[in-house]
């Protein structure tokens, strides 16, 4: 008797084992025209929750917004908006909503879904990290911090279904930029009410960008389809796009070689080894990218107190050599920290290379020939991705770099990631590795994090010139003038104060075949709007490409309002 | 009666369990929200928490959690955001499921003959050849095994898809890779086990009862040789059900295995107790289904 029930139970095993096999397995589904390997799981579609470039890369497909970027030289240029007008005192602007605005279900786009959506991403329900994009406009920070209740205070309405007006607490010379900002794009008032945080599961989802939603499955993959609603379709030339959530180089190399793959734009995911190989093929693209590597002080700590302190440890960082010697993808040495090629802006040069000045500097501040100097940390973190190791190889040069020329030891202690922002915002650390890339195209993006409050200043300095700067500096109109002020206040932070050591500027890298593949080019934010991008088949291939840049930059020019900046 | 004696504890075990695990990740440093990027102002950081509730004392949060439990909710994912714990698990469990049923599959299929003949042909080239093989499956781990069946039957010979998921031709590797470690310890325990009953005074019994060779190591040299691997394959499968981050993230497959990992490192508090409680069960429930097969195979054994 016990020997059937252990062949049943065998049989069973079998059958369901066979079932598992066919049903699990066997989902074959039709394949995409392009298939890009995104890097990390996106934490979210939403528009106002998520914070990463891999995130926004995808939701500017699925949520349009009043402008967007040209994928070229990232300069605001009209989306939903078709023209605005600002007041002459810069403060008030008027957008003018297309009349063939609709979302992906039909219905029209309003001036209200702006307003629904703008507030929405203030509101503190939301908890929307990025909630600080929308604070240059009136009353917005007030009532994400819940000191008016009241919405309608805040400095955004419909004026009519097609015109929405946004009065600004002061002249933002970014604010058309950041219109094009995912936080600021529209999201689907009734989805969101019905289903609550878990509004991206309903399908259709009503979309407002060239794409919508199909497929997400984490970790599996994101497809999207062609909007055929959206204002501009004519021109979005790619029908469905796959999104591989990818965070292993290796994977996404291997991927992209056997064919599995057209594009891989994320560049935590080239494979460093690989580096010196992969940088000479043609289907290789570096270009340069609003990030900048550099390391911080706590400057509540001692000796870290004293700026001379601070100053011998910058001069005596040989930053060609970690360029040339160890991140070796083209990175350029840095001296300042906003990186150059910034809309508006030249960067000051910071200190170079100087021991000898260093030295001297170090026995005036009552450390000669490194003695007395008390043992510190330098802190950094294990990297995932193509950074894995990049982080530890920087922390040992700097090390050998402190003791050769300072006779300084500086101990190096890596921690898990969360821990060390952790420890970084309690400053819990002496010395502590760190990286900024840029939001929008403006030197603020960079220079505003220093000022004393900001929550990602993380190193105890404060400084009320450096404020009083940059807040001069941002409600400045004249570009030349509002340059000179920002430029003031960089010297003060890389020259004069130093709470912070600029090491190198990141430089963009991405891989596609370019005779397969067209739409894709290389920015300043590494940001790539999918209604360019596109699959080259065929033996008319070249002058395909040819005509299609053609028409593309036509396409702008017709689409580029008379006054895209103010 | 003690099967569903046994059943009945595994409620106040997954609370102990749930308890733990829900102080613990809450005592590791780093929380959910500690990033690169700090939220503009203190208030933006408040509000996040207070939408999680995470400004709350924590026996209020774990009273939270046992409510939405209670309703067959784990909660809201902190770290895919507009993703509950239940979808995760439902997107992943069935892909871990179907890799974790494959390569358990594999695991007995290649180790049961392997520790079978082995065993069966003590001291000959057949013994010598499948105890190199046991051993070699055994000291390769699943990482290294995996890249050189990509590096081969991937990339050189382009035979099979080097990751991803969704035909059936891309869950050979992995499951080659995940199993082939369990393959080499089944073939052991059953070659170690089938050696000493083959000494026992009864196999020497029924040889001289003039049984074949080939009657007494099936009917009963195996039969209880076995049972070693029976008592290893309720842990084995529970391990495999809920994926194997090393080899899901390799092949970059969608299951569970992967969650479990990055939830920890990720401070991602309701998916590392959700998950950890799945598990917890998993592992109740399959060892209880191992107890239930020993008492089919060996007689002898009686649970009171």
């Amino acid at each position: 008797m016990g020997r059937q029930r252990a062949c049943g139970i065998f049989s069973a095993f079998c059958i369901l084992y066979l079932a598992f096999l066919l049903t699990g397995c066997l989902k074959p589904e039709p394949s995409a025209d392009l298939v890009i390997v995104n890097g990390n799981e996106p934490e979210s579609l939403d528009p106002a929750i998520i914070t990463g470039l891999s995130e926004m890369r995808l939701t500017q497909g699925l949520w349009a917004g009043l402008t967007r970027l040209h994928p070229k030289t990232v300069a605001p240029i009209a989306d939903l908006a078709d023209r605005w007008e600002i007041s002459p005192d810069k403060k008030v602007y008027t957008f003018h909503i297309r009349t063939n605005a609709l979302w992906s279900t039909g219905e029209p786009i309003t001036a209200e879904d702006f307003v629904y959506s703008w507030i929405r991403a203030i509101n503190p329900e939301t908890a929307s990290d990025y909630a600080g994009q929308l604070f240059p406009i009136k009353n917005a920070e007030e009532f994400n911090a819940g000191k008016i209740k009241d919405s309608s205070l805040v400095g955004v309405h419909a004026l009519d279904p097609r015109t929405l007006r946004v009065e600004l607490n002061q002249p933002t010379a970014f604010f058309l930029d950041l219109c094009a900002f995912p936080t600021l794009n529209i999201v689907p008032r009734k989805t969101i009410e019905q289903y609550g945080d878990r509004w991206l599961m309903v399908r259709p989802l009503p979309a407002s960008g060239p794409y919508e939603l199909v497929t997400w499955r984490l970790n599996d993959k994101i497809r999207m389809r062609k909007n055929p609603r959206y204002w501009d379709a004519a021109n979005v030339r790619t029908e469905v796009f796959d999104f591989l959530p990818i965070g292993s180089p290796n994977t996404a190399l291997n991927l992209y070689e056997t064919g599995a793959a057209d594009v891989v734009w994320d560049k935590d995911l080239i494979p460093v080894e690989l580096l010196d190989d992969l940088k000479n093929r043609p289907d290789y693209h570096t270009f340069t990218y609003l990030g900048t590597y550099f390391f911080r002080f706590n400057v509540t700590h001692k000796p870290f107190d004293d700026p001379r302190v601070r100053k011998v440890f910058a001069l005596v960082i040989n930053k060609k050599r970690l360029v040339e010697k160890i991140t070796k993808a083209g990175e350029q040495a840095a001296s300042h920290f906003v990186p150059p090629g910034v809309a508006n802006y030249q960067p000051v040069p910071g200190l170079g290379f100087d021991p000898e000045n260093a030295r001297r500097l170090l026995a005036s501040a009552g450390f000669p020939g490194g003695k007395g100097f008390p043992r510190l940390q330098y802190k950094f973190f294990a990297a995932a991705g193509g950074a894995a190791k990049l982080h530890a190889k920087i922390a040992v040069e700097l090390q050998q770099m402190w003791r050769d020329e300072l006779g300084v030891e500086i101990e190096l202690q890596q921690i898990e990631r969360k821990v060390f922002y952790a420890v970084q915002s309690k400053l819990d650390y002496d010395l502590s590795q760190s990286s900024w890339i840029g939001d929008y195209n403006d030197a603020n993006t960079f220079l505003d994090m220093f000022m004393t409050n900001n929550g990602n200043n993380r190193t105890g300095w404060g400084n009320a010139r450096y404020d009083e700067l940059l807040r001069a500096a941002n409600k400045e109109t004249d570009l030349k003038l509002r340059e000179k002020l920002f430029q003031e206040a960089e010297s003060l932070l890389i020259r004069d104060e130093l709470p912070i050591v600029p090491l190198y500027f990141y430089v963009g890298f991405n891989y596609y075949d370019p005779n397969k593949v067209a739409g894709i080019y290389p920015n300043i934010l590494d940001q790539h709007p999918l209604q360019d991008i596109r699959k080259i088949s065929g033996s008319s291939r070249r002058k395909e490409a040819l005509a299609a840049s053609a028409d593309r930059q036509e396409r702008h020019s017709l689409l580029m309002p008379a006054a895209t900046r103010n | 009666m003690y099967f569903l004696k046994r059943l009945v504890v595994l409620a106040p075990l997954l609370l102990v369990i749930s308890f733990l695990a829900f102080v613990l990740v809450r005592l590791s440093p780093g929380g959910p929200f500690d990033r690169e990027r700090k939220p503009a102002t203190p208030e933006i950081e408040r509000n996040l928490k207070a939408k999680y509730h995470l400004d709350e004392p924590v026996w209020k949060q774990y009273g939270r959690f046992l409510s939405d439990l209670l309703h067959g909710d784990f909660g809201m994912s902190l770290k895919y955001r507009n993703h509950t714990v239940n979808d995760i698990i439902a997107q992943g469990l069935p892909v871990s499921v179907v890799l974790g049923m494959l390569a358990f599959g594999f695991a007995m299929g290649v180790g049961l003959p392997v520790g079978f003949i082995t065993a069966a042909k003590r001291g000959r080239w057949e013994d010598y050849t499948g105890s190199v093989l046991a051993v070699l499956m055994v000291c390769i781990p699943g990482f290294v095994v995996a890249p050189l069946l990509i590096m081969f039957f991937a990339i050189k010979w382009r035979l099979l898809p080097v990751a991803l998921w969704g035909s059936p031709w891309q869950v050979i590797l992995p499951t080659i890779a995940l199993g082939l470690y369990f393959s080499g310890k089944i073939a052991r325990l059953l070659r170690e086990g089938m050696l000493n009953t083959m000494q026992a005074e009864f196999i020497t019994t029924a040889r001289a009862k003039g049984l074949s060779e080939n009657s007494v190591l099936i009917k009963h040299v195996f039969r209880l040789a076995v049972l070693p691997v029976v008592s290893y394959a309720g842990p084995l499968l529970a391990d495999l059900l809920t994926g194997s981050f090393v080899i899901e993230n390799i092949f970059q497959l969608p299951g569970i295995g992967v969650f479990i990992v990055n939830g920890s490192l990720n401070r991602d508090y309701t998916m590392v107790v959700g998950l950890v409680v799945l598990y917890a069960a998993l592992l109740v429930v399959l060892n209880l289904a191992v107890d239930l097969v020993y008492t089919l195979l060996d007689p002898r054994v009686k649970y009171e």
